[in-house]
């Protein structure tokens, strides 16, 4: 057992080995998934807006490269099809599990789920700064380890999926529009977001 | 249209590839009028800066006239525009505090991977200058996609001739920028390594800053003439030990500050750089950094160190001791062009700077690779060639 006085103040999932799964799920209201992927990105916008924005799930397809579609099916359910390895997609029914304006936005997977999930985000006002939003997700692989790497090798891991979809909600709120190298719509589409 | 595209060391030509479309709403299309080979484009032609793909559209000096653009744009049809190598959003904290090449989201999201990996944190993306800075199509072509086009290009008045102004692009605020950062004091004396196009445009800055006496340091005759005109002191290094002439030139003080504008790839047979040359291309090491190494050597205590140029790599024997023992302050990076343009377009106007002096060539766009090959062999008598869409084929 290690001893909590003696830890560091960095966040879990920076830790170089330990339980930092196990331990964000202690967090949760309602914990899926074994896995946990964990990044912060600092957004030169209101804590209010970037909250408002995010909260209206049928915004997000606008910046996660990998949704299909997300349903919003009532106040505290919606559903998602997400892009998997080999050109599959994968679904799951979302039910968000705790809420504060302007602060949190905490959900977990629905019971048949493709890929278990659940997770949160924060939003934490950072003064002239703008906002510090933080992800921290935890998840189930399908097909477990082996999954994982196929899923990385696709570059549909979610460690990498949530590193890029945190940037490019950044570029969408700060700049208005999502960075590209494209020449032409029909590449900037083809290309992804 | 026509596009003057990579294809491997050595190996550059004009390729003919779809006209650039508006894609995001502050984005506009330039057409390019003027757009020149810069010695940083050379690193490319050598093969020394990875993550390029075979298609890949280079040139990241250009000017040209606007002729269509997306709805968040504030330039308009037919406007004349000078476009800063550096792409930068305007909106971020860093553009915010002007390091505009600090930009937090001009880079691609995917393409910030291998700029976060190297260097910690992404930096702004460039015009044509492989994938790892995003990935966009350059301006030796004869269209380009602008992004952040309400950032980035300044507006020439009509009537003034693009060679005049071309150069505010990169190589005269990375210049004068070199010379601002080597925070010059009257009375100083400041060194500088390297007399090609950053380090003629720092000659000029550091005695606009109040520079007593400017040494400028070179092996090409012809380059050192140059820097003459703009009244420095010359050390050509294959005849004369640098080190020792600064020392006796300076009364044994050393330079108040010294600025590298070689980069990395110093030429000249020194052991130093001769091992750096071995390593580089067994990828050992990725920079050769002899004058970085002088610089820091020949700098007076307390003095300070600008470094203007490209350094992309590691680098070893750098004389860590020497920097620290001696108190010396460094300053560098990539240029905040945005932050420079408006300040430097009044004074080429005002006659202060002298820009046109640069440009040995000028020949038609469809010639770029000849330029590309001339350029690389003959630096003596090349200093800069301007690439014009417009001329006629001789």
């Amino acid at each position: 057992m290690v001893d909590d006085s003696v830890r560091d103040d960095a966040p879990p999932a920076t830790a170089k080995s330990g339980d930092a799964a196990e331990q964000f799920a202690q967090e949760l209201p309602e914990a899926k998934g074994d896995q946990v992927v964990a990044r912060s990105v600092t957004i030169n916008r209101p804590v209010g807006e970037l909250f408002t924005f995010f909260r209206d799930f049928s915004n997000l397809p606008s910046f996660m490269e990998n949704v299909v579609r997300i349903d919003i099916l009532d106040e505290k359910r919606s559903h998602w099809v997400v892009k998997a390895p080999g050109g599959t997609t994968v679904e799951w029914t979302a039910r968000i599990t705790d809420e504060a304006p302007n602060s949190v936005i905490a959900w977990a997977s629905e019971e048949g789920a493709d890929v278990p999930n659940s997770g949160h985000v924060t939003f934490r006002d950072a003064g002239a700064r703008g906002t510090v939003v933080s992800a921290t997700i935890l998840y189930d692989p399908p097909a477990g380890f082996i999954g994982k790497i196929i899923a990385k090798m696709f570059q549909r891991e979610p460690a990498i999926q949530a590193r890029r979809d945190l940037r490019r909600f950044k570029q969408l709120m700060e700049t208005g529009e999502i960075a590209t190298p494209a020449m032409n719509p029909k590449q900037f589409e083809e290309m992804g977001l | 249209m026509k596009a003057l595209a990579w294809h491997g060391k050595h190996d550059v030509r004009m390729d003919t590839v779809d006209d650039p479309e508006i894609v995001n709403p502050r984005d506009a299309i330039i057409k390019v009028t003027s757009t020149a080979i810069c010695g940083s484009d050379l690193h490319l032609y050598d093969g020394y800066i990875p993550t390029m793909k075979a298609g890949d559209i280079l040139g990241h000096e250009f000017m040209g006239e606007v002729v269509e653009v997306g709805p968040k744009s504030t330039l308009k049809k037919g406007q004349r525009v000078v476009v800063p190598f550096t792409i930068a959003c305007g909106s971020c904290y860093h553009c915010g505090k002007h390091q505009y090449s600090a930009c937090d989201n001009g880079l691609p999201a995917d393409n910030q991977d291998i700029a976060q990996t190297l260097y910690g944190q992404p930096m702004s993306g460039l015009f044509g200058y492989s994938h790892m800075t995003g990935g966009y199509a350059g301006g030796q072509a004869e269209y380009v996609r602008v992004p952040f086009s309400d950032v980035g290009p300044i507006v020439i008045p009509d009537g003034v001739d693009d060679d005049k102004v071309l150069f505010l692009s990169d190589i005269l605020p990375t210049g004068w920028q070199a010379a601002e950062y080597a925070q010059i004091e009257p009375g100083d004396t400041v060194a500088v390594w390297g007399c090609g196009p950053v380090g003629l445009f720092a000659v000029q800055s550091a005695f606009l800053m109040g520079a007593e006496r400017v040494i400028a340091i070179d092996h090409f005759p012809n380059r050192l003439a140059l820097a003459k005109r703009f009244g420095a002191e010359t050390i050509n290094f294959e005849e004369t030990a640098t080190y020792e002439a600064l020392m006796e030139m300076t009364g044994g003080i050393g330079p108040d500050a010294v600025i590298d504008a070689v980069g990395l790839e110093a030429h000249g047979l020194f052991v130093d750089n001769v091992i750096d040359q071995i390593k580089a291309s067994t990828f050992l090491g990725t920079d050769r950094p002899h004058s970085i190494r002088q610089a820091i050597i020949a700098c007076r205590k307390g003095g300070r160190v600008s470094m203007p140029a490209v350094y992309g790599g590691f680098v070893d024997k750098f004389p860590l001791g020497a920097f620290m023992e001696k108190g010396l302050t460094m300053k560098t990076g990539q240029t905040h062009v945005q932050h420079y343009l408006p300040g430097l377009l009044n004074a080429i106007m005002e006659g202060k700077i002298d820009t046109e002096f640069l440009i040995s060539h000028r020949m038609p766009l469809m010639d770029a690779p000849k330029g590309y090959k001339m350029f690389h062999d003959q630096q003596n008598d090349v200093t800069k060639i301007v690439l014009k869409p417009g001329m006629a084929q001789g």
